[in-house]
């Protein structure tokens, strides 16, 4: 599904990406491990098409479609998701008229029809649920107010709302206490299918007792130095980052 | 991956969508000003000589005055003896007796404009004046109007049915000498509306004025006047519209609001005059001069602007704040792109005891404009207990526009309450990222971020105007993404 060939990227001239080389096939669950500063989040806005990002050399393709040539909504709109480490709040816009926006862009996009307000409030208050988001945050501004766990909830949710083919979560488990994060995980496993793959980029392991990845990769230097099974994680946390000769900036936690 | 400069010229080509030319035989004066303008304007609209008398007093106090350039903004001299002073459609009779007798081309002029006349008119409920350059061409609803009492009429036309109440308040909120704009007006108005609600009465429709400039070299000099007796209501709604010219058009208009004990305005602006194109070129010159006087007990004035439009904006609507517990409130969204210029805000002055006024300004600069919000909270002796809520943001989207606040307070009373706050935001990288990254197009999330920053504005405007404002938004923001 998502295959990256030496993909080399910097930002403000700096390269961060140093040859980055991954295949994810559908129904496959990727877990990306490494150090703060290792490039992991680097990644994953480079593959969502955030502009202030440079892509200086490689190749990323989707199901055999270029994925660099498109505008950061088209690869949206093709099914690439990505679960942000920290949501911007956009206030006064309603949550719920955001969603619903963004569904219909797709929708719009796939040729369907677009869903009307009370067919969508109708989908949104289960989807909601499935997280246990209160739905009085559907009429809330995008994530404004929101407690970091909620607006982790919050990403999720639109994950389910958008049923796209690749998910990536950036840092999902970040900032959850230990209920969350299973109300998070439950979310993020409630989307594996077999024709949806799922890309996690995470510093601790402890979301992989969670969401139990079928590969694991260990990013460092702007590369990926040691990729394995589910066993890696286990062993990384067992002897850390610097078991693999390098240094990790984040001992804490 | 931003979008590219070419695709976004493209988008800035998209035209303003009220730029035509209606062709029609119009009754123009030779442009310039003096007294014998000033006559014969008088003598077409069969004015009572007081009319006249105020007029000239006006004009001789404008001789005097300069024009003011304190205000935020920049723009060549205005030459006030190469505008004309009045333009009407040549009429095929005397005066519209009703709609049948309005010229069929104006009719389209203003169906163009989304502005019905007939059915859909029925349909919305709204009473219609159109103010067409200089004239009233129609006013509909004039009979269940009549029955509930209310007075809704061109302005030409109170001056001649109703000269008393004309006399009493033409001029008591915003004095013929008040600034240079509002004398200028009250020594050439030509047209505008007139609304008296009797005693005790809830207004039963929204009114409604259009205004309209589609002769070129013309100013519009439109006077409005709502009076709202004890225990009254109503709701009045305005928009202009003009067609696009190379040349700066003028528009100076005055609006005085009166309320008596109990009684309630509600005054709805939707202002999307010709901008100017994407150089600064054209473009209408808008210089209102908007106050209300709350002089009864527990009054209350409220105004509710949405501005898009004109090359400038100078523009102030304010409350005096004179009864005992009376309320003035001003909601504002400011809106320039490319050259425009605004420089607005409110005055609030707090004369009575327990006064209290709320003002919220939503200021939004995108291009190479220049946006400022200008305030006056003022407190006399009198204000016991009064207090005053101001909160004014700005929005800059892109880094070549400005925005600036100038907030004035002046208190003489010690028990006044004071709030303020200020904020100033980008629509940010971060934001757009998120709207595209789930799938929306950058256009449409600049103008969902903008409708949403606006909202406690555009939830202060009746239902239909508030549709009508969030799709004015998204087309003057055509182009702003870059």
């Amino acid at each position: 599904m998502l295959s990256i060939k030496n993909l080399h990227a910097s930002v403000e001239g700096k390269e961060i990406l140093k040859g980055i080389n991954l295949e994810i096939k559908a129904g496959e669950v990727h877990a990306i491990m490494g150090p703060n500063g290792s490039g992991k989040s680097t990644l994953s806005q480079v593959l969502a098409g955030n502009d202030a990002f440079e892509v200086t050399s490689g190749e990323v393709t989707l199901n055999g479609d270029n994925l660099l040539d498109l505008e950061t909504e088209e690869r949206a709109r093709e099914g690439i998701f990505l679960a942000f480490q920290y949501p911007v709040e956009i206030p006064g816009v309603s949550n719920l008229q955001f969603l619903r926006t963004a569904v219909n862009a797709m929708r719009k996009h796939r040729g369907e029809e677009e869903m009307n307000a009370a067919e969508f409030m109708k989908l949104a208050k289960e989807v909601s649920k499935q997280v246990d988001l209160d739905p009085a945050f559907l009429k809330r501004g995008v994530n404004e107010g929101f407690s970091g766990g909620e607006k982790k909830r919050n990403e999720i949710m639109q994950a389910l709302l958008l049923q796209p083919k690749l998910a990536i979560l950036d840092e999902t488990d970040s900032g959850l206490d230990i209920d969350a994060l299973k109300v998070v995980s439950d979310g993020v496993n409630a989307l594996r299918s077999e024709d949806r793959a799922i890309l996690m980029v995470t510093h601790y392991q402890r979301l992989l007792n969670h969401i139990v990845p079928d590969y694991v990769h260990v990013l460092a230097g702007g590369k990926i130095i040691k990729s394995g099974g589910r066993e890696l994680a286990l062993e990384l946390e067992e002897k850390g980052y610097g078991w693999l000769g390098i240094k990790d900036e984040d001992t804490s936690n | 991956m931003a979008t590219t400069d070419n695709e976004v010229k493209e988008l800035i080509k998209r035209e303003y969508e009220h730029g035509f030319v209606t062709e029609i035989e119009s009754d123009t004066f030779e442009p310039g000003l003096n007294e014998d303008v000033i006559r014969r304007l008088s003598e077409i609209k069969q004015e009572p000589e007081f009319m006249l008398e105020w007029r000239l007093k006006a004009y001789r106090r404008w001789l005097e005055m300069d024009e003011p350039e304190w205000a935020h903004v920049d723009f060549p001299k205005v030459d006030y003896n190469a505008i004309s002073y009045y333009s009407a459609p040549k009429k095929k009779e005397d005066m519209p007796q009703s709609l049948d007798d309005v010229d069929p081309e104006l009719l389209r002029t203003y169906e163009k404009l989304g502005i019905p006349l007939h059915e859909r008119a029925k349909l919305a409920g709204v009473a219609v004046d159109a103010v067409f350059d200089s004239v009233s061409v129609a006013t509909t609803f004039k009979e269940p109007l009549e029955k509930a009492g209310v007075i809704f009429c061109p302005i030409s036309e109170a001056v001649q049915k109703y000269p008393e109440l004309v006399k009493k308040y033409l001029g008591s909120v915003v004095p013929a000498g008040d600034n240079y704009f509002a004398a200028l007006n009250s020594a050439v108005f030509s047209d505008g509306s007139f609304v008296y609600i009797p005693k005790g009465v809830r207004c039963p429709m929204e009114l409604s004025t259009y205004f309209r400039i589609n002769a070129a070299n013309t100013g519009q000099f439109e006077r409005t006047l709502i009076i709202a007796e004890e225990g009254s209501y109503v709701s009045y709604l305005e928009g202009c519209t003009a067609p696009m010219r190379d040349e700066n058009q003028l528009h100076a208009a005055v609006v005085e609001l009166v309320a008596l004990d109990d009684a309630q305005i509600k005054y709805s602006t939707v202002q999307n005059w010709y901008p100017g194109d994407e150089n600064g070129k054209g473009g209408i010159y808008n210089f209102v001069t908007k106050r209300g006087a709350c002089i009864g007990k527990n009054s209350k004035i409220s105004w509710t602007q949405v501005e898009t439009g004109s090359a400038i904006t100078w523009k102030y609507p304010s409350c005096v704040l004179r009864g005992e517990n009376s309320v003035g409130e001003f909601y504002s969204v400011a809106l320039t792109h490319n050259y425009q210029q605004a420089d607005t805000g409110t005055k609030m002055i707090h004369l009575g005891k327990n006064t209290k006024s709320t003002i919220i300004s939503k200021g939004i600069s995108a291009g190479r404009s220049s946006n400022a919000y200008r305030g006056l909270v003022k407190f006399g002796p009198g204000a016991e207990g009064a207090r005053n809520f101001t909160q004014c943001d700005s929005l800059l989207i892109g880094d070549r526009c400005g925005a600036h606040t100038f907030p004035y307070i002046e208190s003489k009373n010690k028990s006044a309450i004071v709030e303020h706050e200020a904020t100033t935001s980008k629509v940010s990288d971060e934001q757009m990222f998120l709207c595209r990254q789930r799938g929306i197009d950058p256009e449409q999330a600049v103008s969902m971020i903008v409708n949403g920053f606006c909202k406690e504005v555009f939830k202060e405007l009746p239902m239909e105007f508030a549709v009508e404002a969030g799709k004015l938004l998204e087309v003057s923001l055509e182009g702003s993404v870059g």
